[in-house]
C-alpha cells in the first residue's frame, strides 16, 4: 500500500512542477475530503479545479495510470505522441480556459487552415478558412451551392447564438416552480422570443430534423451535403437520414477558435495538453490527483454519498462525491441498486449511449501523398474525409445496424504533426483517423484481435485508395474499437459523447428527465461529465456547471462571486446599452 | 404537378491551383495595377481591386472636375431571359418593371418575404424578354430560389461581361473623342450599343456619383481594348483611374447606399432585427405598392399602413470638419439617449459640408431637428471626445444639374 502511494506520488511530481500538498498523500483513511471527483477526464478536472479554487479539499481519483480520460496524449510507439481519443479542439469554452488560467498552465490551441473531401477518381472538394478559396471549391460542383453556403453559415450562426449562452447555464426544470427554474425558463423563453416567430420555427425544426433534410434546403450538390453531414454523424449512432442529426452538426459548429465560429484547431502537444493544463491548474490550487486506482463503489449511507471505495480496497471518505463518468457507468457500475429508486435505475439503464465510432492512431515514416490533392495545397493540413455521397453515408450506417463495421466507412483523418512540431521527430508524421461507423458489439461475436485487425485493415485500405504511398509509410498503428474505448476510458459502449446528443437526451432531459441539474437521487452525489448538459466534446461546460451547483449547495457561491477565477460560473449579460460617460468637453467646440 | 425549374447555371471551374491566389485578378489588372502607385488594394467579391492609385484627393477631384475611370469587374451581373423574364423581375423587385421600357435602366431593390432588403442594384432591360441585374453582392442563390415556376433562364455573367464606369463632367466629350457618335444624346438611365472599330460597347448613362457619367460594358475579352481606347483619347480630358476610396466619397455625396456599410442584407444578417426595409432605408421611391404581388409586398403594405418603420436612414450635416465615422447619435447634448448611429460619413470637399448618412430610430426621425453626434478624435496620440451638433438634410448632398442635361455638354 505504502509503496503504491509512493510510486503514485513520484509519478505526480514527475508530470507536474506545480505546488502539491505532500502531507495529503500519506494521510490516514480517517481523512475526510470535502469532495472526491471520480475520473480525471477534462470535465472532472474542470469541476475539481473550480472547487479547489474555492478553497475546498478536493481529491481526483483515476483508474488509469495516466490522467486525461478521453483527452489524452500518449506515447505508444517510440517518440510519437498520439491524441488517442479526442483529436481536435474547438468547443473548450474560452471562459473556462481563462478562469482556470489554462494558457498559463501550458495549453495552446492552434487553428488549422484547410481540409478536403476525397472522392473516387481523383476528385476532391477542398475546404479552407479563406472565404474565397472555399467559394471557388464549392463552385467546382455548383455555383448555387457556392453562395448557399453563406446562407447556411448565417442560419447555423443564428442557432449557435441562441444555444451558446445556454452552455454555461444550468438547464431549468420545466416542471418546477422554484424561483431559479422559473427565472431560467423565462430566460429561455425570452431568448426564443427574441428570435422572432420565423426563427423560432426554424429552431424547433433544427433541433428535431435530420441533417439530410436540413442540407436539402441549402444545397443541390450531393457531395457538398455529404461534406457537411459528416459532422452530424460523428460519434452518433444515427445515419444522416435519422431525425435529430441536424442538431449534432450544430453541436460541432458551436465552438470557435479565438472568435472564429465553427473553427477547429489542435491542442499543441495533443489533446492530453488540455487535461495536463487542467491538472496543473488544479494542483496549483492545492488539489490532489491519485492515479492507477479506480472507484469500485460509491459509498452511500442513509441516502447520502459519503465517499468511495477504490478497486484496491482503500476507502476514501468525502462530504461530496462527483462522478465524471457517464450516468450509466456511475449508477449501474458504481452504486448498489438497493440505494437507488427502481424507476430511476430503469431510466439509467435505458439511457442511450451506443458506441458507433472507432479510431486509428498511425505513426508514419513521412508525409503521405494524396493523389487528388494538388502539391502544396492547404487542404492537406486539416481534416481530410473520405466519402462520396449521402447515400454512402447512410449505407455505412446500415452496416452498423447490422452489427458490423462499415465496409466503406466515413473517415475523418488529420495529420497534426504538419502544424504541431511537438508530436513527432522531424520528417515523421502522426495521423489520427476517426472512423464512423464501428459497433460496440459485433453480430459475428466478440471483438477479437483478428476482427480488430480486419477492422483496421478496412480503414487502412480505404485511405490507401487515395494515397498510393500510405501503406508503405506505416510504422505503427493503434486500432481502437468502441469496446476498447469502453474498457480503457470507461465510456459506456465507447460512446464518445457519454450518451447520444438527441433531443430526448438534451437540455432539461440530459441525462435523465428530472435530474438535469447535476444532482442525482442520492444526496451529495453529483454528475459532472458530458453525460450532463450541454453534452459531449472537449468543452468543459458540464464540469463548470456542476462546480457551480456544488458551490451553490454548500453556500460558497456568493462568497466566490466577484473573484476573477469564477467569472464564468456566474450568468452575466453583456452590457449592450452601456450608458455613455457624461460629456467631458464643451459640446460643439470646434475640434 | 412539378413546377418548372430554372436550368442550372453553367459551372465556372477554377484553376486546379486556384488556392495559391487568394484574390482573383480583374481583366483590367494588366493596365490598372501598374498605375497603382500605393499598392493599396482591397477585396471586393474576391477580386483584388485598387483602393487608391495615387492620392485620394487627385482621384476624387477627377470625378468632380475631369473624367475618372473605375473598374467594375467584381460587380455581379446576372442575365435573366425567357418568356417570363418580365413577370419574374416584377415579382423579384419592389419597382414596377412593366413600366420599364427596353433600352432603359432602373435602380431597384429586392426584399425577402418579411420586406427586408436583400440588396440593391441596377436592372437593365434590353428587350421584352431579356434583362440584366447588377448588384454588389452575390445573388445567384436567391435569384434561382425565386425562379421556381417561371420560364426564365438565369445565368451568372459576371466573369464574361466586364465594365468600366466613366464619371465626370468631361466624360461625354471624352466618349465623343473615342468615336461614340451621338453619345451626348442618350438620356439618364438609357442604354445604347456602339461599335468602335471591332470593339462592341454597350453604353448606359448610369453611375454612382450624382454627376455626368457612363458605364461601358464589353465582353471580357475586350476589356483591355476598352481601357486602351479610353486612355488613348483621355489625356485631353484629364482622364484618371480612380480607386474605391475616391468613388466612395462621391457616392456618399450622391447619398447612395452600400450593402454591408449602410444596411445589412437580410441574407447576411445574423442578429434578429438588424436588417431593414426599403422604407427604413429611405428608398420609398423604389417601392410600388400599386403593382401586383411581389416579394415582401404584404409586409411593406403593413409597414406603410401601420407606420411601423423602426428607423430611417437620413442625411445629416454636422458642425466642424471632422468626419463622424462610426459615431453614435444622441437626442441630447449630454448624450443620455441613444437614438441611432452613423453609417457613412465624409467631409465633402465639393459642398464644403461635413455630411453623414445615419440610421435614426423611431420616433426621432422626422420629428427631431437637432441631433448630437459623439466623436472620438485622436490628436497627437491623445484621444479627445467631442459632442457635435447635427441636423437633418436632404439626400443627395450633392447633385449637379449636368447629370440630367441632355444633350450632355462638354463641361
Amino acid at each position: 500500500m505504502v509503496n503504491k502511494t509512493q510510486s503514485r506520488d513520484a509519478r505526480n511530481s514527475r508530470d507536474s512542477g506545480a505546488v502539491k500538498k505532500q502531507q495529503s498523500v500519506q494521510q490516514t483513511s480517517s481523512h475526510r475530503y470535502d469532495v472526491v471527483v471520480i475520473g480525471s477526464g477534462h470535465n472532472g478536472l474542470v469541476t475539481a479545479s473550480y472547487l479547489a479554487r474555492a478553497g475546498l479539499d478536493v481529491l481526483v481519483v483515476e483508474k488509469n495510470d495516466y490522467i486525461g480520460g478521453a483527452a489524452v496524449s500518449r506515447n505508444l510507439y517510440k517518440d510519437f505522441t498520439y491524441s488517442n481519443c479526442s483529436y481536435v479542439c474547438s468547443l473548450l469554452r474560452p471562459e473556462i480556459m481563462r478562469d482556470l488560467e489554462l494558457p498559463h498552465h501550458g495549453l495552446q490551441v492552434i487553428p488549422y487552415e484547410g481540409g478536403a473531401v476525397l472522392m473516387p477518381g481523383k476528385q476532391f472538394l477542398g475546404s479552407s478558412n479563406n472565404h474565397e478559396i472555399q467559394r471557388r471549391e464549392f463552385a467546382k460542383f455548383s455555383i448555387r451551392d457556392s453562395e448557399a453556403y453563406d446562407r447556411l453559415s448565417r442560419d447555423v450562426i443564428r442557432q449557435c447564438k441562441f444555444i451558446k449562452p445556454l452552455l454555461l447555464r444550468t438547464p431549468p426544470d420545466p416542471t418546477s416552480f422554484k424561483p431559479r427554474d422559473l427565472t431560467e425558463l423565462l430566460y429561455l423563453g425570452q431568448k426564443l422570443h427574441r428570435l422572432g416567430e420565423k426563427q423560432m420555427h426554424e429552431t424547433m425544426r433544427f433541433w428535431t430534423m435530420s441533417v439530410s433534410d436540413f442540407l436539402d434546403e441549402y444545397f443541390e450538390s450531393d457531395l457538398i451535403k455529404a461534406m457537411y453531414a459528416g459532422s452530424a454523424i460523428i460519434g452518433t449512432a444515427l445515419g444522416p437520414k435519422s431525425p435529430g442529426t441536424a442538431y449534432v452538426m450544430l453541436h460541432h459548429f458551436m465552438g470557435d477558435v479565438d472568435g472564429a465560429v465553427g473553427a477547429w484547431g489542435f491542442a499543441r502537444g495533443g489533446m492530453g495538453s488540455v487535461t495536463k493544463a487542467l491538472a496543473s491548474s488544479f494542483r496549483a490550487a492545492g488539489g490532489e490527483i491519485r492515479t492507477g486506482d479506480g472507484v469500485a463503489q460509491i459509498r452511500i449511507k442513509g441516502g447520502k454519498a459519503v465517499g468511495v471505495v477504490l478497486e484496491s480496497g482503500e476507502e476514501i471518505k468525502a462530504k461530496r462525491v462527483i462522478s465524471g463518468a457517464d450516468v450509466r457507468r456511475t449508477f449501474t457500475g458504481m452504486c448498489d441498486p438497493s440505494d437507488l429508486p427502481a424507476e430511476f435505475l430503469q431510466q439509467v439503464q435505458n439511457y442511450k449511449a451506443r458506441g458507433s465510432s472507432g479510431k486509428l492512431n498511425i505513426a508514419l515514416d513521412g508525409l503521405p501523398e494524396f493523389s487528388a490533392l494538388p502539391k502544396g495545397s492547404p487542404f492537406v493540413t486539416g481534416d481530410m474525409h473520405i466519402r462520396d455521397s449521402m447515400e454512402s453515408l447512410e449505407r455505412a450506417y446500415d452496416d452498423w445496424k447490422n452489427g458490423s463495421w462499415s465496409e466503406a466507412p466515413y473517415v475523418d483523418m488529420l495529420i497534426p504533426s504538419q502544424i504541431d512540431p511537438t508530436m513527432t521527430a522531424d520528417g515523421k508524421h502522426y495521423m489520427t483517423v476517426f472512423v464512423q461507423y464501428c459497433p460496440y458489439k459485433l453480430a459475428a461475436g466478440e471483438w477479437t484481435d483478428a476482427r480488430r485487425k480486419a477492422f483496421g485493415d478496412t480503414v487502412i485500405n480505404a485511405i490507401a485508395k487515395h494515397s498510393p504511398n500510405f501503406k508503405s509509410l506505416i510504422l505503427h498503428a493503434e486500432v481502437r474499437t468502441p469496446w476498447d474505448i469502453e474498457r480503457e476510458v470507461g465510456l459506456t459502449e465507447g460512446n464518445i459523447f457519454q450518451g447520444e446528443l438527441t433531443m430526448d437526451q438534451l437540455l432539461f432531459n440530459r441525462p435523465i428527465p428530472g435530474y438535469a441539474q447535476y444532482h442525482t437521487p442520492i444526496d451529495n452525489l453529483y454528475l459532472c461529465g458530458s453525460t450532463t448538459h450541454p453534452g459531449g466534446g472537449v468543452m468543459g461546460a458540464p464540469g463548470a456547471n456542476a462546480a457551480r451547483t456544488v458551490l451553490g449547495d454548500i453556500g460558497k457561491l456568493s462568497r466566490s462571486l466577484g473573484q476573477p477565477s469564477y467569472r464564468s460560473l456566474f450568468y452575466k449579460s453583456h452590457g449592450r446599452t452601456a450608458k455613455p460617460i457624461k460629456a467631458m468637453s464643451v459640446a460643439g467646440s470646434a475640434p | 404537378m412539378m413546377m418548372r425549374l430554372s436550368p442550372k447555371p453553367a459551372l465556372v471551374k477554377p484553376a486546379p491551383d486556384h488556392f495559391k491566389q487568394l484574390l482573383q485578378e480583374s481583366p483590367f489588372a494588366k493596365r490598372a495595377m501598374p498605375l497603382c502607385r500605393t499598392r493599396d488594394v482591397m477585396n471586393w467579391n474576391g477580386f483584388a481591386l485598387v483602393n487608391v492609385y495615387s492620392t485620394v484627393e487627385e482621384e476624387y477631384f477627377a470625378i468632380r472636375n475631369r473624367s475618372s475611370v473605375f473598374d467594375l469587374a467584381p460587380m455581379m451581373k446576372y442575365r435573366i431571359s425567357g418568356k417570363d423574364a418580365e413577370a419574374y423581375c416584377n415579382r423579384l423587385v419592389t419597382r414596377d418593371v412593366r413600366k420599364q421600357k427596353p433600352g432603359r435602366v432602373s435602380y431597384v431593390v429586392w426584399c425577402d418575404e418579411a420586406g427586408m432588403v436583400i440588396d440593391d442594384g441596377t436592372l437593365f432591360r434590353f428587350s421584352a424578354t431579356e434583362f440584366r441585374l447588377c448588384s454588389q453582392e452575390r445573388q445567384i442563390d436567391w435569384l434561382l430560389d425565386c425562379a421556381l415556376g417561371y420560364d426564365v433562364t438565369i445565368s451568372d455573367v459576371s466573369e464574361s461581361i466586364m465594365a468600366l464606369t466613366l464619371q465626370g463632367p468631361t466624360s461625354a466629350s471624352l466618349l465623343k473623342l473615342c468615336g461614340f457618335k451621338g453619345v451626348e444624346n442618350i438620356k439618364p438611365f438609357e442604354i445604347k450599343d456602339w461599335k468602335i472599330g471591332k470593339l462592341a460597347v454597350t453604353v448606359s448613362r448610369t453611375g454612382f456619383t450624382a454627376d455626368l457619367g457612363y458605364e461601358l460594358w464589353v465582353d471580357a475579352g475586350d476589356a483591355i481594348a476598352l481601357w486602351d481606347l479610353l486612355f488613348e483619347h483621355g489625356q485631353g480630358r484629364g482622364l484618371v483611374p480612380i480607386g474605391n476610396e475616391a468613388l466612395n466619397m462621391a457616392r456618399i455625396e450622391a447619398g447612395l447606399l452600400l450593402p454591408g456599410i449602410d444596411f445589412i442584407s437580410s441574407m447576411a444578417n445574423v442578429r434578429m432585427g438588424f436588417c431593414r426595409s426599403p422604407y427604413e432605408l429611405g428608398l420609398d421611391f423604389t417601392v410600388d405598392l400599386a403593382k401586383p404581388h411581389f416579394n415582401g409586398r404584404a409586409a411593406l403594405v403593413a409597414e406603410k399602413q401601420n407606420e411601423t418603420s423602426r428607423s430611417k436612414l437620413i442625411g445629416l450635416e454636422i458642425e466642424s470638419n471632422k468626419p463622424v465615422n462610426d459615431s453614435i447619435v444622441y437626442s441630447d447634448e449630454s448624450c443620455q439617449t441613444e437614438i441611432g448611429f452613423v453609417t457613412s460619413a465624409i467631409w465633402s470637399p465639393t459642398c464644403k459640408r461635413n455630411i453623414a448618412i445615419a440610421q435614426i430610430n423611431a420616433p426621432y426621425y422626422g420629428t427631431l431637428t437637432q441631433f448630437w453626434v459623439e466623436l472620438y478624435l485622436k490628436r497627437e496620440l491623445t484621444w479627445q471626445r467631442r459632442v457635435l451638433e447635427a441636423w437633418p438634410v436632404e439626400r443627395p448632398f450633392f447633385a449637379h444639374p449636368r447629370r440630367r442635361q441632355t444633350p450632355a455638354g462638354d463641361y
